[in-house]
């Protein structure tokens, strides 16, 4: 009986923890017949996602790690990446080599971008999030002044094809041919006619690599703790202030890196738009994937980019067969996005509410056992 | 020690109004001041910059109510431009024209804006403390589940339908035979060939704040002050912390929908589908702007805000268009708006230490 109710809640519990996925499951059960792909298509569809998005989604981990929540500023980081390409671009290295240079750009861009995002974060404690988010938005109108009316201008671009014709500025659209599917086409293999991308997918475990090594560390460790409490961090001698700049740094870079892996492999670059929409889609994937503002780990990843994009890309034709009219369903899969993260942000403060509450009352129970 | 004084009097004004507030006046100030050797007229750019303030000024006050009772800056706002909206639209589709209509459009607004408001605000009394990121959510995602609606609701006003398909509403609709300038051209004051005063529109807004500097010295209005500055003493001197907040949320809500429809008379459009998208940030940095913070602000704040918030937005263009020939008003306006909002973000912490 009592082995019953504890499997009985046990279940409850893992329903309550994974709403968000098992609500992914139905809408993509729901969708997948209803679009009428063939399962290869899906699955070529979805190794091409993985390969794109998982690197910059990884990005996000280490911030949650340090009680920093979801870190909308690393479109800080795809900003810098996306300037390490437009150089290279300029330059004319192509392939592998054009790509590592990119990065290597992009390096300092981030780290610089990434400090000041935490030197800022450290001034609003208790809302990193929303103002991260603004970071983001603020960072994007820095980024505009730079790109285009410094470039061409102040800072020297020679490649005609890439200024607009005023004489400064860069265009709308930079075509990536260089560096296209660079890394891709590096050790590419076919399994029943699908194309997997081996090299890109080993740069992808690397990284989950490092991420799982570096939880281990002392830095890891000082960041759990300063996530878990900040006054007890501190009182335990970590300096606060500086890990959690270490980590928005660390993320920065990542998302950096992560963003000219997605760039190489889709070849055209939006200048002034590619770099804004990535934060959004890469913190809605890693909720869907069941992580919440607290808690997330590779597993997450993975899975909010399968069930993720597996919505995303059904959801125009299932749209368009069951009323007619494809506009539907991309306008559903835009408000599936924002919805799941608003879902999940509203079930984790409801949840951490709760838990307080919970604590407060254990509290209370032992002090009057105490009485 | 006589030349110390101005200095100590110099500090103190700069603490008191903000040195963001002083370089955003001054920025403005040398605007207009060089507005005349660009070669651009003042009297059109002051009557734009008026009519842009009317234009915007009630969605500006609608974040009053909320900074009062504590819920922060309303970045929700799409919610009640969504009520909003939807008044419009079928106070188009009833189809009386004339200023009728605009009359009609707040009436129909109104019960969409209580739900809605009454929802939203339901829900932030549970996530408090997160209030500001889950209320960008909230726009966000009833914007984007608005434009599945916009697509299915069965309206057929031929004005606002597609043509081809006869289902469907317009991304942008003409308000032009319904409500287009009612308020703009009620008792504007027309002085010589560029200077347009929107009288109607002013005054329209003055009443609106007038109700709300009313409202906020009533015995409701001081509860949700305090509220906002103590909750745990509010609860203590037996006020319904969550009732007042809602209220709060909701009236907040239902000003977001005037103001919108205040803001298409005047532009002469009904923007729908993405549209309402990004319309809190203006709203939210106007405030700022004015010298609002995240736990205070005042009538005095959203004309301030609004006016020099507008005042750039209306000024960089034309005036930095004839100077430098470039048009680099809208990354101005990014830089200013948003580093407004991390600037207020990232004060009260400051303050509270």
């Amino acid at each position: 009986m009592t082995a019953n109710t504890s499997k009985s809640k046990k279940l409850v519990r893992f329903l309550a923890n994974n709403t968000v996925p098992i609500l992914f499951l139905f809408i993509c059960a729901f969708g997948i017949p209803l679009s009428g792909y063939s399962a290869s298509y899906l699955i070529s569809e979805i190794i091409v996602r993985l390969v794109r998005n998982s690197f910059l989604i990884v990005s996000l981990l280490i911030p949650i790690l340090a009680g920093m929540g979801l870190n909308f500023g690393m479109t800080l980081g795809a900003m810098a990446g996306q300037i390490g390409l437009i150089f290279i671009t300029d330059w004319g290295i192509v392939g592998l080599p054009g790509m590592i240079l990119a990065m290597i750009i992009s390096t300092p861009i981030s780290m610089a971008l990434g400090w000041l995002c935490g030197k800022i974060l450290n001034m609003a404690k208790g809302r990193e999030m929303v103002t991260s988010y603004i970071i983001g938005f603020f960072m994007n109108g820095i980024y505009q002044l730079v790109v285009l009316y410094g470039m061409g201008a102040v800072i020297p671009i020679r490649s005609k094809s890439l200024v607009l014709p005023r004489g400064y500025g860069i265009r709308n659209t930079v075509n990536l041919i260089g560096v296209r599917k660079a890394l891709d086409d590096l050790l590419l293999i076919r399994i029943f006619g699908i194309p997997i991308p081996v090299g890109t997918f080993a740069v992808i475990a690397l990284l989950c690599l490092f991420v799982l090594w570096f939880k281990k560390t002392k830095l890891g460790q000082d960041m759990r703790a300063v996530g878990q409490d900040m006054e007890v961090a501190r009182a335990a001698g970590i300096r606060v202030e500086h890990t959690r700049i270490i980590s928005i740094v660390i993320s920065t870079v990542f998302a950096g890196y992560g963003m000219i892996i997605y760039m190489q492999n889709i070849g055209t670059l939006n200048t002034y738009n590619s770099h804004m929409q990535i934060g959004m889609f890469s913190v809605a994937a890693l909720l869907v994937g069941g992580a919440t503002v607290a808690k997330a780990n590779i597993r997450n990843v993975f899975l909010g980019v399968v069930l993720f994009h597996l919505m995303f890309i059904v959801s125009p034709m299932a749209g368009k067969n069951l009323i007619g009219q494809a506009q539907l369903g991309e306008y559903f899969r835009v408000f599936v996005s924002y919805g799941v993260i608003t879902m999940s942000l509203v079930l984790y403060e409801v949840r951490k509410k709760r838990e307080q509450a919970v604590a407060g009352e254990t509290l209370a129970a032992a002090q009057e056992v105490g009485a | 020690m006589n030349a110390r004084r101005p200095i100590e009097l110099g500090r103190r004004f700069v603490h008191s109004f903000g040195l963001p507030r002083i370089i955003i006046a001054l920025f403005l100030l040398s605007l207009f001041i060089l507005a005349p050797f660009a070669g651009v007229n003042v009297g059109t750019s002051f009557s734009d910059t008026l009519n842009r303030f009317g234009m915007n000024a009630i969605m500006v006050l609608a974040m009053v109510p909320m900074i009062h009772s504590g819920c922060g800056l309303n970045f929700g706002l799409p919610l009640g431009i969504i009520a909003g909206l939807l008044g419009a639209t079928i106070s188009l589709q009833v189809n009386i024209p004339g200023p009728a209509s605009f009359f009609l459009a707040i009436l129909f607004c109104t019960p969409f804006a209580l739900i809605l408001g009454w929802g939203y605000g339901e829900l932030l009394n549970r996530v408090k403390g997160g209030e500001m990121m889950i209320a960008t959510y909230v726009g966000f995602s009833s914007v984007a589940f608005m434009c599945i609606m916009w697509l299915l609701l069965p309206f057929n006003n031929p004005t606002m339908v597609w043509g081809f398909s006869g289902s469907g509403l317009r991304t942008t609709i003409s308000v032009e035979g319904y409500y287009l300038h009612v308020l703009n051209d009620f008792l504007a004051i027309r002085l010589g060939r560029h200077l347009v005063i929107p009288t109607g529109m002013l005054l329209f807004f003055a009443f609106f704040a007038f109700l709300m500097w009313a409202f906020l010295h009533t015995k409701t209005g001081t509860a949700m002050t305090a509220v906002g500055s103590n909750p745990i003493f509010a609860r203590a001197s037996g006020i319904n912390v969550d009732r007042i907040r809602t209220l709060s949320v909701v009236m907040s809500t239902w000003l977001g929908a005037v103001g919108i429809l205040v803001y298409q008379q005047s532009f002469g459009f009904i923007q729908l589908y993405m549209g309402p998208f990004y319309m809190a940030l203006p709203a939210v940095s106007a405030i700022l702007i004015g010298g609002a913070s995240v736990n205070k602000a005042s009538i005095l704040n959203v004309i301030i805000g609004t006016f020099l918030f507008q005042g750039i937005v209306t000024m960089t263009p034309s005036v930095m268009n004839s100077m430098i020939h470039t048009d680099m008003s809208e990354v101005i306006r990014i830089v200013v708006s948003n580093g407004m909002i991390l600037y207020a973000l990232t004060r009260k912490t400051e303050a509270a230490r």
